[in-house]
């Protein structure tokens, strides 16, 4: 296991609310996943809202323990952890989220934000406030600032003492959610930059995820596109900015604004139908298909995997 | 006076307005201009708090007062100045001959009534329509949105429909009463990628369908390029330049237009640092003094500190207000 992150088939089933009908409602949020990360590199995870990547980072951390499937971080497999074991892992592992305002707690001063982790790991006091010091000098936050309340920073500010709370307990895997996309446009350059220079200082691996397809090609090494739960082209950025061979990549691609592409010619006005529930009854085709330029009638019938086309390049679909 | 294509549509000359608040006076916008003819997309872009919404909000006279004033300037729409019409005339501009698309349409749209009841309304209260025909023009403008002409829809809460179908029903609902000007304030905003094209291509149709005039706000570069036909840059409540959409992405003047730009990640940046912008925008409560950009530009000098820089027009309607254009530029 020479990789740093490896996901093996990872499923998560949420069951519909109440027990009567439990075996009739399911929903497939994540549904047969797998790659891997190495270590100090990015991986950008696309795909629309709703298609599960929230759902996927939360039973990567086993915040949500996943249905089935394997998670192996750095050698150790997570399922197998006690929980007490787990929770000293999760040292390891840190998410930020996407909007900095509902991240903090607007009544704690950010110093005390900061602490909790270390509260908690039982860091001495003096240690701790060196620790803080050290944070908000390494975010570009200035430490006479520590005792402010979220309210007092602007935007990008809090973003940073979000991600310097993140890394408190000096973790090597930054879970990035949307970490920009709350922020103007102006400030969204300055947190980028922040970020690639901690992945250098600190050996950082991160999985960002982002719906901003310009900024997941500028900022990942590897780029995973995602669709109703499931992974449809794994790669390294240069093959999926250079060859996107997916029908779906393909028209994400086309609809980045501003890059004057002439769309795949399947939306003239027509809605996308919303899918509130899959059914188990899905699993059976390609999840695509139906909105699929080119699918045939096997992609109703068999789902497609995930087939090497290129040395780093795999692509869930059969007319590729 | 009105109708013909010489008189712009909307014409906002050195609008300004304040809001008092406890803490002070927010100045949210401080003199700008913009000027929109009819079948053009207009778009304003600028990031949080520098006012977009409350342009657009001031042409709808949707602001209250107080809070809000209204310090001197014109709104001039097809003739008439809006700031001085009657509350009651007003009304009848407002929805029929300007209509509005917010930026969350869940949050816009009332939940407790149908979509169709919502659509009906605006026909019934301007057109003094029946509601029986009043049903008929509103699943027309379903099927015009790409709804389809099915009840399903119209007999929708706002809740069963996903978001691109209620920032469609939205849509539908502002071009009932065949507006001259639309307003739509970041509408794609909440809104996936791939919808946000399906979109912007029906702002589009229905601005050639109806030759409405749009004024598109946004704070996406990436969308006002795709869509826009001349872009004003706005920033801390002052229009800093404004340029048909070519002029403004190949050839900014304005060392905001253009640091914007260069800040904006790409797949061929990779590996370079980003164009950061140092710094942050000002609140409107305290606009730095001269001009509001100098505490951020890499070209600054004694003078943008002192006195605000007026708006020169330098040819085809490429404006901007810095002293420094032709002197000083910033390599890219």
């Amino acid at each position: 296991m020479d990789r740093f992150i490896e996901i093996k088939n990872l499923v998560k089933l949420f069951y519909g609310q109440g027990f009567l009908n439990r075996q009739q409602k399911v929903l497939r949020a994540v549904d047969q996943v797998s790659f891997g990360i190495d270590s100090n590199t990015v991986f950008g995870l696309v795909g629309e809202s709703g298609c599960g990547k929230t759902s996927l980072v939360r039973a990567l951390l086993y915040l949500d323990p996943p249905t089935s499937g394997e998670v192996w971080f750095d050698g150790t497999l997570l399922g197998r952890l006690s929980s007490r074991n787990l929770r000293s892992f999760r040292k390891r592992m840190q998410i930020v989220f996407q909007d900095p305002n509902s991240a903090l707690n607007p009544k704690m001063r950010i110093e005390n934000s900061l602490a909790e982790g270390l509260v908690n790991r039982k860091y001495p006091i003096r240690k701790r406030t060196r620790r803080i010091k050290q944070l908000l000098d390494l975010v570009g936050i200035a430490n006479a600032h520590r005792s402010r309340f979220p309210h007092e920073f602007s935007g990008g500010q809090k973003q940073r003492i979000v991600i310097a709370r993140a890394l408190c307990m000096e973790p090597d895997f930054l879970i990035l959610d949307e970490p920009v996309s709350n922020l103007d446009v102006s400030i969204q350059a300055q947190i980028i930059n922040l970020l690639l220079d901690l992945k250098e200082e600190l050996a950082l691996t991160y999985l960002f995820i982002s719906h901003d397809l310009n900024l997941v090609a500028y900022f990942s090494d590897c780029i995973g596109v995602m669709y109703q739960g499931r992974l449809m082209e794994l790669g390294s950025t240069e093959e999926i900015m250079q060859h996107p061979c997916h029908p779906y990549t393909l028209k994400l691609f086309s609809s980045i604004p501003g890059k004057q592409v002439v769309a795949a010619q399947d939306d003239d006005g027509q809605p996308q139908v919303s899918i509130s529930g899959r059914s188990a009854a899905f699993v059976e085709s390609c999840s695509f298909s139906d909105m699929c330029p080119i699918g045939t009638q096997s992609c109703c019938e068999a789902r497609p995997s995930l087939n090497n086309i290129r040395p780093g390049h795999q692509v869930a679909c059969f007319n590729v | 006076m009105t109708g013909t294509n010489h008189h712009p549509l909307l014409d906002i000359r050195n609008l300004d307005v304040s809001f008092e608040q406890h803490k002070g006076i927010a100045h949210a916008l401080r003199g700008i201009d913009l000027c929109l003819k009819s079948g053009e997309i207009l778009a304003l872009v600028g990031e949080s708090g520098s006012g977009k919404t409350v342009t657009s909000m001031s042409v709808m006279g949707l602001l209250t007062t107080p809070p809000s004033r209204v310090n001197g300037g014109e709104i001039i729409f097809q003739g008439r100045n809006l700031l001085t019409l009657a509350e009651n005339d007003r009304r009848k501009v407002r929805g029929k001959d300007i209509g509005m698309i917010f930026q969350e349409p869940g949050k816009y749209l009332n939940p407790a009534y149908k979509i169709g009841e919502q659509i009906t309304e605006t026909l019934i209260l301007h057109f003094k329509m029946t509601r029986r025909s009043a049903v008929g023009q509103a699943l027309e403008f379903l099927n015009l949105v790409g709804l389809g002409k099915n009840k399903r829809v119209l007999n929708s809460y706002p809740h069963e429909l996903s978001g691109g179908m209620k920032q469609r029903a939205m849509i539908a609902m502002s071009v009932a009463c065949h507006p001259a000007l639309l307003i739509a304030d970041e509408p794609t905003t909440a809104l996936d990628v791939t919808l946000q094209l399906q979109i912007l291509k029906l702002i589009q149709s229905l601005k050639d369908k109806f030759s409405m005039g749009v004024l598109f706000i946004s704070h996406d570069l990436g969308v006002v390029k795709e869509i826009a036909d001349r872009t004003s840059v706005i920033y801390a409540g002052r229009i800093v330049e404004s340029a048909t959409r070519q002029q403004l992405f190949e050839n900014p003047i304005h060392p905001y237009t253009k640091l914007l730009l260069l800040s904006i990640p790409d797949a061929a940046k990779r590996g370079t640092r980003l164009r950061a912008i140092p710094g942050t925008v000002p609140d409107a409560e305290n606009i730095p003094g001269g001009c509001s950009f100098h505490p951020r530009c890499p070209l600054v000098e004694e003078g943008c500190r002192r006195e605000i820089p007026p708006t020169i027009d330098y040819g085809d309607g490429h404006k901007a207000a810095c002293f420094l254009i032709g002197k000083k530029w910033i390599d890219s």
